[in-house]
């Protein structure tokens, strides 16, 4: 069993049981214990953190953007936002955000969604589609378990007009976001390494991962 | 133009079918307030719609026509070549067995055939028939259903009702051939369960021209269904 991490307690960095750097354009993935609590620290400002949750224990039940917007009846994430599975469980609680805004409804970049936003020259360029495939095909994530993800730390404003926009992101260097793990959940993050829009400032960067539980 | 299949599909059921590239499936509202789940993939391949990727190539927050609704893999899945309404939802996803809770138990023993179902329940259904399943649940769009964004700080979600009426349409070009997988059970926020018939029809679409609207659109869309071209080489 593990232990719950109280979040009125002081979440210290000489005590996390996760410390982690992920350097621009890589990825990780690992499970979060439940009760657990996961910080993303946007170490230099404006790093665009895709995200992924499954539960860990059964990785068909994943995220699901749809189900998390429509059942919070809102389109963006901040404190308290509950990410939900396409079953509709309760996947991760956002507990802490420096940030404000996150994005769910951009999805991730790809070698071929680039293509069709930026053109041709950019098919071989490093994209998150393909390191969630990297990092999550040792636990059996493949094309079909992908889901759509959450882009902490990207600002994406809808209008009441129907129209998407890329804004300049609200975060800023050490900013972070923190969910609590409301069951045994498996993260998996694409630090993006996009260069052709402005969601990472034209160069992107390494965040830092923390995580507290009772190894 | 001379119509391939025509099919009524009742309110809260599930349907699919196999469009070949370059036929036009037209979806019409039988009576008002009706709503239709629609999952897109390439048939025989994984590759499938992608909501987000077609919202942010087309910087739209809803699909309307002439966009193009984008596969994972960056090809033109179809073409919305027109619509009576400028506004379908893709934000929401489809409804779950819960949603229909609050309207009471149902089940076939007592309502029969007016058994409510969810389009979670449906689309499944539908998917297992092809060989495919709960991985394959995505993101969807629900054409005839309008859910408004506010312009406040969590981009509060409103249901608008009434949105769609009786003969409102909506036609699809396939760029590819597709498995359409659809439910007409109720949007997962209408307060109302009032499920209504959509009737689709199947029929060989015009050529792309040159000026084709979506063709048009954005540079974006050119792009997708340029790529659909390469799908196979
Ligand atoms: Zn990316």
């Amino acid at each position: 069993m593990t232990a719950v991490v109280e979040t009125a307690v002081e979440l210290r960095d000489a005590d996390a049981a996760l410390d982690r750097v992920v350097q621009a354009g890589d990825g990780f993935a690992g499970v979060i214990p439940a009760g657990g609590e996961f910080r993303i620290v946007d170490l230099c400002g404006n790093q665009a953190a895709d995200t992924l949750f499954y539960d860990a224990l059964d990785l068909g039940n994943r995220y699901s953007a749809t189900d998390t917007i429509r059942e919070q009846g809102a389109v963006y994430l901040t404190t308290g936002s509950q990410l939900l599975s396409h079953r509709g469980d309760l996947l991760v609680t956002i507990s802490a955000d420096t940030g404000g805004r996150h994005d769910t409804v951009g999805g991730a970049c790809s070698q071929e969604s680039n293509v069709i936003r930026y053109g041709s020259h950019t098919r071989h360029q490093h994209a998150c589609r393909e390191t969630f495939l990297r990092y999550g095909a040792p636990f059996g994530i493949g094309a079909r378990e992908l889901g759509h993800n959450v882009n902490f730390f990207m600002n994406v404003p809808l209008t009441p007009a129907g129209a998407l926009t890329f804004a300049d992101g609200l975060s800023g260097p050490g900013k972070y976001v923190q969910v609590r793990a409301e069951r045994d959940v498996l993260v998996l993050i694409s630090n993006c390494p996009q260069l052709n829009n402005p969601c990472n400032g034209w160069n992107p960067t390494p965040i830092r991962l923390l995580g507290w539980w009772q190894a | 133009m001379s119509t391939l299949v025509a099919h009524e599909v009742p309110g809260g059921a599930a349907w699919s079918v196999l469009l070949r590239s370059g036929r036009e499936l037209v979806l019409t509202a039988r009576q008002n307030a009706v709503n239709c789940s629609v999952l897109l993939f390439a048939a025989g391949d994984v590759d499938r719609l992608n909501v987000p990727d077609t919202l942010k190539a087309q910087m739209s927050a809803c699909v309307r026509a002439p966009m193009v609704l984008m596969s994972d893999r960056g090809a033109a899945l179809a073409c919305v070549t027109g619509s009576s309404l400028d506004w379908h939802d893709a934000l929401c996803g489809h409804s779950l067995d819960r949603h229909l809770e609050r309207f009471g138990r149902s089940d076939y023993a007592e309502h029969r055939n007016e058994w409510r179902r969810s389009a979670r329940a449906g689309l499944l259904s539908e998917l297992r028939k092809h060989g495919r399943g709960e991985a394959d649940l995505h993101a969807c769009v629900n054409f005839f259903s309008k859910v408004a964004v506010a312009d406040d700080d969590r981009g509060s979600l409103h249901f608008v009702a009434g949105h769609a009426a009786a003969d409102d349409w909506v036609s699809l070009r396939a760029e590819q051939d597709l498995l359409v997988v659809l439910s007409t059970a109720p949007h997962p926020m209408d307060p109302d369960c009032a499920p209504g018939p959509v009737s689709a029809q199947i029929r060989p679409a015009d050529p792309v021209a040159p000026d084709d609207p979506s063709m048009l659109f954005r540079a974006e869309s050119a792009r997708a269904i340029e790529a659909a071209r390469a799908v196979f080489a």
